[in-house]
């Protein structure tokens, strides 16, 4: 097979002696070995819309590649010119899809000489965000894939925008089916001078656009003899060149502590992966949130004691002192230490669950190594990814984009996720259901003082003014279906309110007046805690307010049921 | 991996993939409450062990080895599954389910039975009756299409089943580990390996795998394309059947009249490498089970609760 394989190899098999055979494979292995030492890892996320060609390059690159086995090959569906199928090398989701499985992300693997790939293939049509992004958190570099005939579509640019919130700096503008476009230069160009102008309005710094086609393999891994006017590299040229592989070494040192090795009584090690920087024998190191300052003594490996370790290594650290650092600290270079550990953080939710975030509940928080308990305030601003502005919301659903406050039940470090996508980013799990609900990246930490009261609250109030027929089972009904949703709700009606906070209002006009009063004062203290508030006591239009009113019955509530999207 | 061998700032893959695997090891234990590791004698789980030594070291892995046991196991797994434990200073549990023994369920009369009782449920009996709640496989996700999409954790209720539609989304390396009363996860830290890399770590680690992944003389009988190796005189003979000795390898390693072998002379591990850079075959094919039941059977199997 072509190309980008490591080794020539000899058709069938040798009948040479077994020691003659056996040196060279041994040279063989020994030359291949040299090479994978070298090889390094990148991870790809490729993203485009149904028939944009995806599932064709992808197979285009494991057959070019030579990741494929014989019978591989030759259990491939053939096209009806004979023409071996790429697409379908990389099939298998769509029938798990009809069966309902949840499918995020597939994995895909091959290989050139100089670097080992994993492509992240996300399925691009419902669900995109939540599977995009679980792709993209650990990409180094994104596909973003066009159909040449069809030039720069809205979800090219929601894929860009989503890929570039993730912190990928290494796009590739993907410009795919040049053959269908007679390979014509004019119209590449115009491709690349609308996605050249989008980028620039959506702060994304660089990009390369390579023109090609996946099914004829142009311009993928051989260089496309059809479009001579296109010097740059191929795919797989600039896969193999771009250097978004290298973890940040030059960064200070930070680990976040996993795991605390104590097999005896003379040894106490902390056990974890180094998130960036690198860390040596001597090097003084504080645990944070604590503070506390010590002295890396060892290094130590099952492979014998290191003298420095770096940015993607799994190693344990042992201290020149005894200090307190348990599970969940981060272990960081001294100098790295400027601020204090903050328990508030401003970030942007990327939400993944059906049940939409209930503001003001509490969600465990994983970030690094620690699990906390977090409080999440109502989201200030929601990203419309369709419309591509910020618009407000009451509260995230599913495939929601939204920045919110969120309160920690203890200190942290401050790692910002343009800091480090290793610890700057978390998860939000349901205490209840235990499943992950959210992706989380954090922004910044507002400390207390200064932090702003959230611009849009998250909840709403809705006046029953005046009452019709029917009313009052209308507003029980709303309330109750968007409970169903998981959403807080609650009907403040004459019956409820005289049960408890009005119990000693009078039943005559002055009393209906101070009824409203405190109706008014209870609506807005509830909204404010994130609930949807229905007040129905008889009001009429002027004396509803705050909030909206509803005068004449809307029939169905379309937006109660459609509510989560 | 020695990171010693080159300093230079860069990992190899290998030591990422490496650094990764161990990352993962000590995520689930520090979360889990009885975890566990399964031990098939293969090279996945060679790999695997070795990992978790290097994980846990200078202290051993905290956690038993389990191998479920067929008894139709090449007898030269079971010499090396002894060694092992000796080897490494971890307990080796073995598991056998005493139903399939009594009724003399057998690769030959019993066909997807066989497997169902000696494996799906020897597993099922094994994790109740330890109370173990993570379990590590060495499943990978190039090993076939469908395993493509599988995550690094797998929850299973409390009845051993694979809830396909309510997966959970992994995302950085933050994983939620979690879970409902009674629910079992089963963790794959080689998810991200192929195959290619479990040789050349093998080679580079020195890793002890069992002879029969390399080409020897071996007695074999071709039935229906497939070459199985007489390991025992258990091996049923067709009519007309009779053994011959030819220069065979395996791919994978499971019950022996289940596992088909591969004609080669790749008789050291460096050979080998060497012909599976040019990969004549898909590891699976050379598994009978995986085609008794057409393609999709691995995912039933799985839902089923087998690995
Ligand atoms: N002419 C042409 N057709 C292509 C090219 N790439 C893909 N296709 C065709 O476009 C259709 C959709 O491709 P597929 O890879 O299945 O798209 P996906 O849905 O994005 O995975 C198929 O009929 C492909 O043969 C290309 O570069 N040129």
């Amino acid at each position: 097979m072509p190309a980008a394989s490591e080794l020539a190899v000899a058709p069938g098999r040798s009948p040479q002696p077994v020691s003659a055979s056996e040196a060279q494979a041994r040279d063989e292995v020994a030359r291949h070995f040299r090479a994978t030492e070298q090889k390094s890892l990148l991870r790809v996320i490729t993203c485009g819309s149904v028939d944009d060609g995806k599932s064709t390059l992808i197979g285009r690159l494991l057959y070019d590649s030579s990741a494929l086995y014989d019978d591989e090959l030759a259990g491939l569906a053939r096209t009806g010119e004979g023409a071996i199928d790429l697409a379908s090398l990389v099939d298998g989701l769509a029938a798990e899809r009809e069966q309902g499985i949840t499918i995020d992300v597939a994995y895909r693997f091959f290989s050139t000489r100089s670097r080992k790939f994993i492509i992240a293939d996300t399925p691009g049509h419902e669900q995109y965000t939540r599977n995009m992004v679980t792709g993209a958190s650990t990409a180094d570099l994104a596909i973003i894939l066009i159909d040449a005939r069809k030039g720069v579509l809205p979800q090219t640019r929601r894929h860009s925008m989503l890929v570039n919130l993730l912190g990928i700096r290494e796009l590739v503008l993907a410009v795919n089916k040049m053959d269908l476009i007679g390979h014509d230069e004019a119209r590449f160009n115009a491709i690349v001078d609308a996605y050249r102008s989008f980028a620039d309005t959506v702060g994304i710094a660089r990009f390369t656009a390579i023109p090609m086609s996946g099914l004829n393999g142009e311009n993928v891994i051989q260089p496309a003899q059809t479009m001579p006017w296109y010097r740059g590299r191929t795919l797989i040229d600039h896969l193999e060149s771009v250097s978004a592989a290298a973890p940040p070494h030059d960064e200070p040192m930070r680990m976040a502590v996993q795991w605390v090795n104590r097999p005896d009584q003379d040894f106490r090690g902390y056990a974890g992966r180094i998130a960036s920087g690198q860390v040596a024998v001597g090097d003084k190191v504080a645990v944070l949130p604590a503070g506390s300052r010590a002295t890396v003594e060892r290094i130590v490996t099952h492979d014998g004691d290191l003298a420095r370790a770096s940015a993607g290594q799994s190693v344990t650290l042992v201290f020149a002192e005894a200090v307190d650092c348990a599970r969940g600290d981060h272990i960081v270079a001294d100098a790295a230490v400027r601020t204090a550990p903050a328990s508030a953080l401003a970030a942007t939710l990327v939400w993944m669950a059906d049940a939409p975030l209930v503001p003001g509940r509490s969600y465990w928080l994983k970030t690094g190594t620690q699990m906390l308990t977090a409080t999440i305030g109502a989201p200030h601003s929601v990203l419309d990814i369709e419309a591509m502005q910020a618009r407000t919301a009451p509260t995230l659903g599913l495939n929601d984009i939204g920045e919110v406050e969120i309160e920690l039940d203890r200190a942290v470090p401050r790692v910002l996720y343009s800091e480090s996508r290793t610890l700057g980013g978390f998860i939000l799990i349901d205490k209840l259901t235990n499943g992950t609900v959210a992706a989380g990246l954090i922004r910044s930490f507002p400390d207390r003082a200064d932090a702003r009261p959230p611009e849009a609250p998250g909840g709403a109030i809705e006046w029953i003014a005046p009452a019709w027929p029917g009313s009052d089972s209308w507003a029980q009904a709303r309330s109750a279906s968007f409970r169903s949703l998981g959403r807080p709700s609650i009907l403040l009606d004459a019956p409820a309110l005289r049960r408890g906070i009005a119990a000693d209002v009078a039943q005559d006009a002055a009393g209906q007046e101070e009824l409203l009063r405190r109706a008014r004062a209870a609506a807005v203290l509830m909204c404010s805690a994130g609930m949807h508030v229905i007040v129905a006591i008889g009001a009429t239009p002027e004396q509803a307010y705050p909030g909206r009113i509803i005068g004449e019955d809307p029939g169905a509530d379309p937006q109660a049921t459609d509510w989560v999207i | 991996m020695s990171s010693q061998a080159f300093p230079a700032a860069r990992l190899s893959h290998l030591e990422q993939l490496e650094a990764e695997s161990i990352e993962i090891m000590r995520e689930v234990i520090t979360e889990a409450e009885r975890p566990v590791m399964l031990y098939s004698i293969g090279k996945d789980s060679a790999v695997m062990l070795r990992l978790a030594q290097k994980a846990f070291y200078p202290a051993p892995p905290p956690f038993p080895l389990l191998h479920i046991d067929t008894t139709w196991k090449f007898r030269a797994m079971y010499a090396l599954r002894d060694r092992v434990s000796a080897d490494t200073g971890m307990q080796l549990i073995v598991h056998r389910n005493a139903e399939a023994e009594r009724l003399g369920i057998n690769p030959f009369d019993h066909g997807a039975r066989h497997t169902d009782m000696w494996k799906t449920e020897g597993l099922k009996q094994a994790l109740d009756l330890h109370r173990f709640d993570v379990a590590f496989g060495g499943a990978r996700r190039d090993e076939e299409k469908s395993r493509a999409k599988e995550r690094v954790f797998s929850f299973r209720s409390a009845r051993h089943r694979w809830d396909p539609k309510n997966q959970r989304p992994e995302l950085w390396n933050l994983y939620n580990l979690r879970k409902n009363p009674g629910e079992t996860i089963r963790v794959f830290p080689l998810s991200n390996w192929t195959e290619l890399d479990i040789w050349q770590y093998i080679a580079a680690e020195n890793i002890p795998i069992v002879p029969l992944y390399m080409a020897a003389p071996r007695p074999i009988v071709e039935r229906d394309g497939v070459i199985l190796m007489v390991d025992d005189d258990r091996f049923r003979l067709r009519p007309g059947e009779q053994p011959v000795l030819r220069s065979v390898r395996f791919r994978t390693l499971g019950c022996y009249p289940l596992s088909g072998a591969v004609e080669s002379e790749a008789a050291t591990l460096a050979e080998v490498i060497r012909e599976t850079f040019t990969a004549l075959t898909s590891e699976r094919q050379g598994r009978v089970i995986d085609r008794d039941d057409g393609a999709q059977s691995m995912e039933r199997k799985k839902q089923e609760g087998y690995f």
